[in-house]
């Protein structure tokens, strides 16, 4: 039987460690307490002398400027906090669709460099060595006068099928929405819950009698079909709002600005550059036996990579791929720089209007201390999810 | 009965060739007929792109100083951008017949960060060789010395601010780094709370807000009638920014050693600042210089945002350069490629060198 030494006695002498440390301690809390005291001060003192007002109700007041583009109506006269609250919705709407294609670019260019062809290994590197080592606001100002000055203008607009691609941006057709959508909507909800019950029947014949069944393609299939079924119950409605090329600008249809196709553009590809060296360390840190196994139970280079190699690399992977998340929606404030209405850009603008600065970068300091706390709060659950299950 | 005579089996064939050109292609570039048709649809976009863009950059190129040249129809791309502004594009609107004096102080900031970069140098009295060129730089670029006319900060600009704002916001952040690190592993609580909180804050928000901070801010922060250079506050911000992510590369080396090494370090009675200076900052720092080289190849790049606080270093200095002239003011891409040439020759170097200290930093591992 051990027994423990009991707890150490703290002895408050000069020479004492404990003593020592509360000492330290408290010099720091109380330095840092007087740089922020002495800081403020300065700034109220200040604030004060130039005769700077200060507070947050200035979002309450007509903001008397327009925004580019926004997901609903804005005209100048409504409040600071709606503006604000645009920009948000912008940054939050160039991040999301950011994280998706560089997501998928970046798997792509990582898996790439695993591939048997030279040539595809070759590219890859190419890709991730020239984007990584160009500054992303450089690539996204390029990326800009390319779609704002290089291409052409409304009238000899490049046509690719129904889309248009000129300086005014990107124009697609856009579904009219009728009743026969809501047949399609629900058959789409239908085939959902089908799908699942199929993929979880097929599981547990697979796990009672050891037949392998087919558990996304035909899934995949059940969906789509059951949804275009209720499409055509529906009458099968394909009435579109195609645009049109008119003498000025192309007209009707929905469309993204040059601005927000550069920053999206621009973004995706400087950060799938990252992502694709994520995935390559993560797939290098699977050890050997793994593919060399796969390859003894006759799977294809492909099945072993997408079911044995991949998701084990996932578990490395996750942390590192977290940050670029985070790296990207930090990297949309760039934005700014090509006027994208997003939140740093409506703050600058909220700023030289009302002159208040500590308000305006606080919200932005805010906005992204949100958004970058939330995300590692979710990819940590999605980690501990990856993570591996031991007994 | 007949003798048994020993009948050797025929030798068998020599194996393929495995080596050599053809070979090779065979493997990599036609191994079976999907990787074949691969490299049939890759490689026939591949020549695609490349004669297009060669066609465009190198053969249609209007390469003189002229831009009515490049307005002619079927010119493509237009150099002669470069050849006209690439000293307003180098040196920003740092006077015209001063600019030597730019570029004697950006070869000399060069040659200072290459031979930090050999190990011939790796020394203490480097840190001194440090102090004297930066000296040389300030008293080269704002002059007011030796007969030299002044020149403001506000009219540095280009590559030599590029250069000076990385390296010295990675020089100065080192320490500051190497402090909040050691913080965040510290047995006292309200030690490790300050560190985390600087280093969380600092990672939560974009470089661009603390720019910002510096840029408009700091003015207000400070007492009043008390001002200082837009230069040195960026530099400042930059610093502070650069800082907490080194932290947290170096904050990965420290958690990398083993416990042991600490524990023998108290049995010989070492005292914790003489632990961290003896025995866990060497190992921990060689550990992570791979990882420090990244960190400075971002900080390199991530320079280019100053422009937005309107501090004209190589992009910013491009775009002043072309937007101030309507004659040139259509060829900006080319202005733009030329640019992000020079950053890449410098981050890919870069990139090079942290493969090569990576070898040399593993070498005492490698048995």
């Amino acid at each position: 039987m051990t027994r423990r030494p009991p707890p150490a006695k703290k002895v408050w002498t000069w020479r004492s460690r404990a003593l020592r440390g509360l000492v330290y301690q408290l010099i720091a809390v109380l330095a840092v307490g007087l740089g922020v005291w002495w800081l403020a001060s300065n700034t109220m003192h200040n604030m004060q002398v130039r005769g700077i007002q200060s507070g947050f109700d200035f979002l309450g007041r007509p903001a008397g400027f327009d925004i580019g583009e926004s997901l609903y109506e804005f005209d100048s006269g409504q409040p600071y906090w709606r503006a604000f609250l645009i920009g948000l919705t912008n940054t939050l709407r160039v991040a999301l669709i950011g994280i998706v294609l560089s997501t998928l670019l970046g798997t792509l260019l990582g898996v790439g460099r695993f591939s048997r062809n030279a040539l595809v290994r070759g590219l890859c590197y190419a890709y991730v060595e020239f984007v990584r080592n160009v500054p992303v606001l450089l690539q996204l100002l390029m990326w800009y006068v390319f779609f704002a000055e290089v291409l052409p203008t409304a009238a000899d607009a490049w046509t690719f099928g129904p889309l248009f691609l000129s300086k005014g941006g990107l124009s697609f057709p856009i579904p009219i929405w009728e009743a026969g959508h809501l047949w399609g909507v629900s058959g789409l909800l239908a085939g959902a819950v089908l799908a699942f019950a199929y993929r979880r029947w097929s599981f547990r014949t697979f796990e009672a009698t050891g037949q392998p069944r087919s558990l996304f393609w035909v899934p995949l299939a059940v969906f789509v079909l059951v949804g275009v079924l209720g499409w055509a119950a529906g009458g099968a409605p394909a009435h579109f709002n195609s645009p049109v090329k008119g003498e000025f600008s192309i007209e009707q249809g929905g469309s993204l600005t040059p601005e927000f196709l550069a920053v999206v553009l621009g973004l995706s590809i400087y950060t799938a550059a990252f992502i694709a060296e994520v995935v390559r360390a993560g797939i290098q840190s699977v050890v050997r036996g793994q593919g060399e196994a796969a390859a003894a139970l006759g799977l294809s280079p492909g099945q072993s990579m997408r079911l044995v190699r991949l998701p084990q690399a996932l578990r490395v992977i996750i942390p590192p791929l977290t940050n670029q998340y985070l790296n990207l929606t930090k990297n949309s404030s760039l934005a700014v720089a090509i006027g994208y209405p997003e939140v740093v850009s409506i703050a600058t603008t909220s700023l030289n209007q009302t002159g208040r600065a500590v308000e305006c970068i606080s919200i932005v300091m805010l906005v992204y201390l949100t958004t970058s706390l939330t995300t590692s709060f979710f990819m940590n659950w999605y980690n501990r999810r990856a993570a591996i299950k031991e007994r | 009965m007949t003798a048994t005579t020993f009948d050797p089996i025929a030798a068998r064939p020599a194996p393929a060739k495995t080596s050599g050109a053809a070979e090779w292609i065979r493997a990599n570039l036609f191994g079976d007929w999907t990787t074949g048709l691969m490299t049939l649809l890759v490689g026939g976009a591949l020549l695609y792109a490349v004669t297009h863009v060669l066609s465009w950059a190198v053969f249609r190129a209007a390469w003189l100083p002229d831009h009515n040249a490049c307005r002619v129809e079927g010119v493509g791309a237009c150099w002669g951008v470069v050849a006209e502004k690439y000293r307003f594009i180098l040196f920003g609107r740092y006077p015209f017949e001063e600019q030597w004096r730019a570029l004697a102080a950006t070869l000399l900031m060069l040659c200072l960060l290459v031979a930090s970069c050999t190990r011939a140098f790796w020394r203490p009295w480097l840190v001194v060789l440090w102090a004297v060129v930066l000296g040389i730089f300030f008293a080269l670029m704002y002059g007011n010395v030796m007969g030299l006319p002044k020149v403001e900060t506000d009219r540095w600009g280009g590559l030599p601010l590029t250069i000076l704002l990385a390296s010295l916001s990675i020089t100065l952040a080192f320490p500051i780094a190497v402090g909040v690190a050691l913080g965040r592993r510290s047995n006292l609580p309200a030690i490790r709370a300050v560190c985390t909180v600087y280093v969380e804050l600092i990672r939560g928000v974009p470089l661009i807000s603390v720019l910002f901070m510096a840029s408009f801010m700091f003015p207000l922060f400070m007492p009043e009638g008390f001002s200082i250079d837009v230069l040195i506050r960026v530099l400042a911000g930059i610093t502070l920014f650069a800082a907490a992510y080194l932290a947290e590369v170096i904050r990965g080396g420290l958690q990398a050693i083993p416990k042991g090494q600490l524990e023998a370090a108290a049995t010989l009675g070492l005292s914790y600042w003489q632990t961290q200076k003896k025995i866990v900052l060497p190992q921990a720092l060689a550990m992570v210089v791979p990882s420090i080289m990244n960190n400075f190849i971002g900080l390199f790049k991530d320079t280019s945002l100053v422009t937005i606080v309107s501090l004209y270093e190589l992009t910013g200095a491009l775009s002043l350069a072309i937007n101030s002239d309507a004659n040139w003011r259509p060829f900006k891409l080319e202005g733009y490629l030329f640019i992000a040439l020079i950053y890449f020759a410098f981050c890919f170097s870069m990139s090079r060198y942290s493969l090569w200290v990576e070898k040399q930093v593993n070498k005492g591992q490698a048995r």
